[in-house]
């Protein structure tokens, strides 16, 4: 099959972007959408002409490293789909397809579909773990776990931080990240000790990573490889206001010093 | 930083102004549609509600001034939030799909900031009477401000009652996310109550286009003269 692409162009952060268009020839309908465009790239080379950038890694849609967005949507629209998981069977022969990066202040584009998502690991370093003494591996049955406590937990967990929500966001709001890390910690008891600072700092880092505020549109549950629900930012919400009743910025403030 | 500078400085703390000042302003749209509709009753009950409402002046200006403060804190806040928002995404997407994101959530601010102007007419239409100063002139049989008259006045122009629906759908798409919208970020959501939230939502909104935009209609269908 036969499509043409109209791919963002940019050079690196300082320099406007544009996009240009591409023809991708004999490409396998099994190929995955970046196979397609690893073709490409090979054509482009072979050419002389400088490739196009796209961050991958793992190709099985567990990294979290893969993004783009597919005709105006993150991932490509396909139900808890990443984008190196979305195949050319998808589209049609002789569709034109539009490629983009994430656009966010918060995720500067580094190069073409290349974005900077270090603003994710400012927020996760502000707090996103749990305090615990190293040592001896304690014994497993001691903290017992209800098993609806563990599994939700673990709905949240399956974020891989790729960024969909904020691409996704008309108000590139990170919420849906923040939110299922603040609740895959704080529904686990060994993360109850520094919940609702955890909740404090990690809203305190995320809105100073210049990230929108949460519009409740829902669209970035949509377009998550992992669909992790919105309801986790309810309890980011509930967690945030039983912060400031229980004046935990002070107290995140003295732990800081 | 404390509790109440993260109240006002985080994005999460202005949404629980957002959601508080905005459920104030539901409660009041509701009495006020609730106390409006005795319209249907005849001038009498309509009249004496009046004169009940501006009965001890303290109350009424202590509703107004707080009303006004609600209404202060919910559109400021709104356009700090916008404009963080908008300077949070400045480049659009070539192709910019709304993905699964509803109308109704998507145009709350444009239709907030078109309630505010219509919030202004109506009050310059029946509370200051710029609009016509001869409806506050308007006496009934018992001396008292003929609110009946004045409402059927008012509504008895198609281009005016038009105007009233028109806005009163504004209002519906409004609070059909804007309610739901608030126990979201308020916290008071969760997997199961989502469900029947955003519907109750929807719902409400129907409820206060069907009951308010009544008033017009009848007017201009004349079954109320």
């Amino acid at each position: 099959m036969n499509v043409t692409l109209r791919v963002w162009r940019q050079k690196n952060s300082k320099t406007p972007g544009r996009f240009v268009e591409y023809q991708a020839k004999n490409i396998i309908p099994d190929m995955s959408f970046l196979e397609m465009l690893d073709v490409v790239n090979e054509d482009l080379i072979a050419r002389g002409e400088e490739p196009i950038a796209f961050d991958s890694d793992c190709r099985e849609g567990i990294c979290g490293k893969c993004s783009a967005v597919v005709n105006g949507v993150p991932h490509g629209g396909h139900r808890g789909t990443t984008v190196c998981q979305l195949h050319m069977r998808h589209f049609k022969d002789g569709d034109r397809i539009v490629i983009e990066p994430w656009r966010a202040t918060a995720f500067p584009v580094i190069k073409d579909l290349v974005v900077d998502r270090s603003a994710f690991d400012r927020i996760i370093q502000a707090s996103g773990f749990i305090s615990v003494s190293t040592g001896q591996a304690p014994e497993a049955n001691s903290i017992s776990i209800p098993r609806v406590v563990a599994e939700r937990a673990m709905d949240a967990a399956a974020c891989i931080g790729c960024g969909a929500c904020v691409a996704a966001c008309k108000n590139a709001s990170a919420m849906l990240f923040v939110a299922a890390k603040n609740a895959h910690l704080g529904l686990l008891p060994q993360g109850q000790a520094e919940r609702y600072r955890r909740a404090f700092t990690l809203v305190k880092a995320m809105d100073e990573a210049g990230f929108g505020s949460c519009t409740n549109t829902n669209s970035c549950e949509a377009v998550c490889p992992k669909e992790i629900s919105v309801e986790f930012i309810a309890r980011l919400n509930r967690d945030y206001a039983v912060a400031l009743l229980r004046g935990s910025g002070r107290e995140a403030a003295s732990s800081a010093d | 930083m404390t509790s109440f500078s993260a109240l006002y400085d985080s994005t999460l703390g202005k949404k629980y102004i957002m959601a508080l000042t905005g459920a104030g302003l539901f409660g009041f749209v509701v009495v006020h549609m609730l106390g409006n509709l005795q319209l249907f009753l005849g001038p009498e009950p309509l009249n004496r509600y009046a004169v009940f409402l501006k009965s001890k002046p303290g109350l009424l200006w202590g509703a107004r001034l707080g009303l006004l403060l609600l209404v202060f804190l919910h559109i400021l806040t709104a356009v700090q939030l916008t404009l963080r928002n908008r300077a949070a995404r400045p480049e659009k997407y070539d192709r910019s799909k709304p993905y699964r994101a509803s109308y109704a959530s998507r145009t709350l601010f444009l239709g907030g900031l078109a309630l505010f102007a219509f919030v202004v007419y109506h009050l310059m239409h029946f509370t200051v009477g710029t609009v016509d100063p001869s409806y506050l002139k308007l006496r009934d049989a018992a001396n008292r401000h003929d609110v009946y008259r004045m409402t059927i006045l008012g509504f008895s122009h198609p281009g005016v009652s038009a105007f009233y629906i028109a806005c009163m759908a504004v209002l519906c798409l409004h609070l059909s996310h804007g309610v739901g919208s608030a126990f979201q970020s308020i916290g008071f959501k969760n997997k199961q109550t989502a469900v029947w939230i955003d519907r109750v939502s929807k719902i409400l909104g129907v409820v206060v286009f069907l009951g308010n935009s009544s008033m017009p209609l009848a007017v201009l269908a004349g079954i109320l003269r």
